[in-house]
């Protein structure tokens, strides 16, 4: 009788050991460095989810790259969406602060984006709720750089951070 | 004598790590000390005050009207602001001061929050660069802890007129 409760007491104290050693090493690494996630809708055909509702890709987010807050003109990424504070949106990044955007659908033809802001738009023009609808996005509010489609296996790949070229910004922070 | 000094390295990188990520969820998910700096909050919290955040009301978009959040600043991801909430979404704003003798009003969109300083003369808020979206707030202050003298839960507005009377 003591032995087994001597055995399940030890068991007792490695299992809590374990579970506050795994649990927040986990959860930290998902939050901070990299996870997946499944996109959904059909903002950014043909990039991402060409198929549809047939087949919705898994794409890997990495946090890591964005925890500066540093984007470039071209890459994926996923942010918080403005208008809905529970749900994510993943778009295309257009133009950086400083730049002047030619719209598409906003109430302003051209607008310049503010300090701190970056424009996003979804690939497919016209499906896609994005900042001609909402304006330029918060930096804040970014979440991750989606950088490989995981899933599905034919679709294994890595996204490239290219601008379409009927998008580039009419006047570049640079210039 | 390398493998001793190895492992206890390997022992120290562990526990760092294992620390690190225990305090990453407290901070995030829990809640932490902070301290705020600047006038705008004036009287309620004063510069260099260090104030009790918890990030669970956040998380389950409890924030209501009155509250006091940190939030990211708009305009530069990696600094915060500390305001109070004047309007939640849908809500009627005052956009101007309320000597002014036209009085501007205009609607807090979806997802978005109206935050203005308690020290409204010497405060850049909602007022300078409007509502921000929900998806900014950080935390919710709540208890005072420095200095001791003021030790306690803080106090309401004192700009009650701010808020939206319907």
């Amino acid at each position: 009788m003591a032995q087994s409760q001597g055995w399940t007491r030890r068991y007792f104290r490695a299992f809590c050991k374990g579970f506050f050693v795994a649990v927040p090493v986990a959860v930290t690494f998902l939050d901070r460095v990299a996870c997946v996630a499944r996109v959904e809708g059909a903002s950014m055909q043909p990039s991402l989810n060409p198929g549809g509702s047939q087949s919705s890709d898994v794409v890997l987010l990495n946090h890591w790259k964005v925890r500066n807050f540093e984007v470039q003109r071209g890459d994926i990424v996923s942010l918080v969406s403005p208008k809905n504070p529970e749900q994510k949106i993943i778009k295309r990044v257009i133009a950086l602060e400083g730049d002047i955007v030619k719209t598409m659908g906003h109430k302003n033809r051209y607008v310049k984006v503010p300090r701190g802001h970056i424009w996003v738009e979804g690939d497919h023009h016209g499906h896609s709720f994005d900042s001609n609808s909402f304006g330029p996005v918060s930096l804040g509010l970014l979440h991750a750089h989606a950088t490989h489609i995981l899933w599905p296996p034919e679709r294994w790949q890595k996204l490239e951070s290219v601008l379409p070229p009927e998008r580039l910004p009419v006047q570049r922070e640079e210039d | 004598m390398l493998r001793g000094v190895l492992g206890k390295t390997f022992r120290l990188v562990g526990y760092t790590i294992q620390y690190g990520c225990i305090a990453h969820c407290a901070f995030e998910y829990v809640g932490g000390v902070v301290m705020c700096s600047g006038p705008s909050m004036e009287p309620t919290i004063q510069n260099s005050d260090i104030v009790f955040a918890e990030n669970l009301t956040r998380h389950f978009y409890g924030i209501q009207r009155g509250d006091i959040v940190i939030a990211k600043s708009p305009s530069d991801p990696k600094s915060n602001i500390c305001k109070r909430v004047i309007g939640l979404e849908g809500d009627k704003i005052l956009t101007n001061s309320s000597s002014d003798f036209f009085k501007s009003h205009s609607y807090v969109p979806t997802g978005h929050v109206w935050l203005e300083g308690d020290n409204l003369q010497n405060s850049t808020d909602s007022r300078y660069y409007g509502p921000i979206p929900y998806g900014l707030i950080r935390g919710r202050i709540f208890f005072k802890i420095w200095p001791l003298s003021d030790l306690g839960f803080l106090r309401d507005s004192p700009n009650g007129h701010r808020f939206s009377d319907d």
